[in-house]
């Protein structure tokens, strides 16, 4: 009876402490992916910056609305599109791959392809110095000489 | 000769051409996404009068100049003169948005150097802005009566803005509406 009560008590106090932590940890949720999402985002007055790390009004805007966003229950990918579809890819951190762009993701691996090719072909050309084949008259003179005779 | 030795010159050669490509080119345009596609849903407050909502369908019906400004901007000035003489000889419809102003600077701002705006938006948090993809004031875009963007202006519209890019502009979208109501 007395394990009854403080099972039915505890029920009570569980289900007040979560009703009382549930709005903190969604905060906490939203604060973290818009973080993650901001630093994903260009700002477009400031070159090189993320909207994350940007101080310019713009970037403080485009935070609110990533945010808000979010909040409304957008995916990270849709938050990100929804930028994208008004200012083009140019807002994203990371240039998708996509036609205009195979260049720049594959450019750097096609150069070190190259670079080996050239290597391995260069390799295979000149053979390293390799002695001389001996004669066999030049085998006979250092045998001679190895003898003490003079040949 | 050996003209494998020649390879790396023309690399370096390339690579140059490239690099001097690049130089030419202003960073800070971006490419606009907004190009024929319908000005979007907004309702926000009109600057000159609270009380008022202004929305998308205010800038239907006939051939508007969008101008993003605000009286924080330099180079918003080097146009005004511009819109002020299309605003006084009645060549286009001009609306403004003010974008993250204060509403008494704005004010003042237009009292100082006149006010060319059929109605403006008072953008105060970038809400519009972000909506049509501004990067930067001053910014126009042209509608067509339709509330079609057909063009945008990144940089303020000198006389010579006006003259080659701009009215080309407005006279293909007159020409084309003309054409309409004729076939209609």
């Amino acid at each position: 009876m007395k394990w009854g009560l403080v099972l039915i008590l505890s029920f009570f106090w569980v289900g007040a402490a979560l009703a009382q932590d549930e709005p903190a940890l969604e905060t906490e949720i939203v604060d973290t992916r818009t973080e993650a999402i901001s630093k994903t985002l260009r700002c477009v007055v400031c070159q090189n910056q993320s909207i994350y790390d940007s101080n310019a009004p713009l970037a403080e805007d485009m935070r609110r609305l990533v945010r808000k966003r979010v909040e409304a229950g957008d995916s990270d990918d849709q938050v990100r599109d929804y930028l994208r579809d008004r200012y083009g890819d140019y807002v994203l951190m990371t240039p998708p791959f996509q036609l205009n762009t195979v260049f720049l993701w594959i450019g750097p691996l096609i150069l070190f392809g190259l670079g080996a090719l050239w290597y391995v072909l260069r390799l295979h050309r000149t053979p390293q110095n390799a002695a001389p084949e001996l004669s066999d008259a030049d085998r006979a003179r250092v045998a001679a000489a190895l003898n003490g005779e003079d040949a | 000769m050996n003209w494998s030795r020649l390879v790396p010159v023309a690399v370096f050669m390339v690579l140059t051409v490239f690099l001097a490509i690049g130089l030419t080119r202003d960073p800070s345009v971006i490419p606009t996404e907004m190009i024929d596609r319908e000005m979007p849903a907004f309702e926000l407050p009109e600057l000159r009068d609270k009380t008022v909502n202004v929305t998308e369908s205010d800038f239907v019906g006939e051939i508007t100049l969008v101008n993003v400004f605000g009286s924080w901007c330099v180079a918003c000035l080097e146009e005004h003169p511009t819109l002020m003489q299309l605003s006084e000889d009645g060549t286009v419809r001009i609306a403004g948005v003010n974008w993250r102003d204060d509403r008494d600077d704005a004010l003042n701002w237009l009292v100082k150097h006149g006010d060319p705006y059929e109605t403006i938006v008072f953008d105060e948090l970038s809400d519009l802005v972000i909506e049509i993809g501004v990067t930067g004031a001053p910014e126009t875009f042209v509608l067509d009566p339709t509330g079609r963007i057909r063009y945008k202006q990144i940089g303020p519209i000198t006389p010579d803005v006006w003259k080659n890019t701009i009215r080309p502009v407005i006279d293909a979208i007159e020409q084309e509406t003309a054409a309409g109501a004729a076939g209609s």
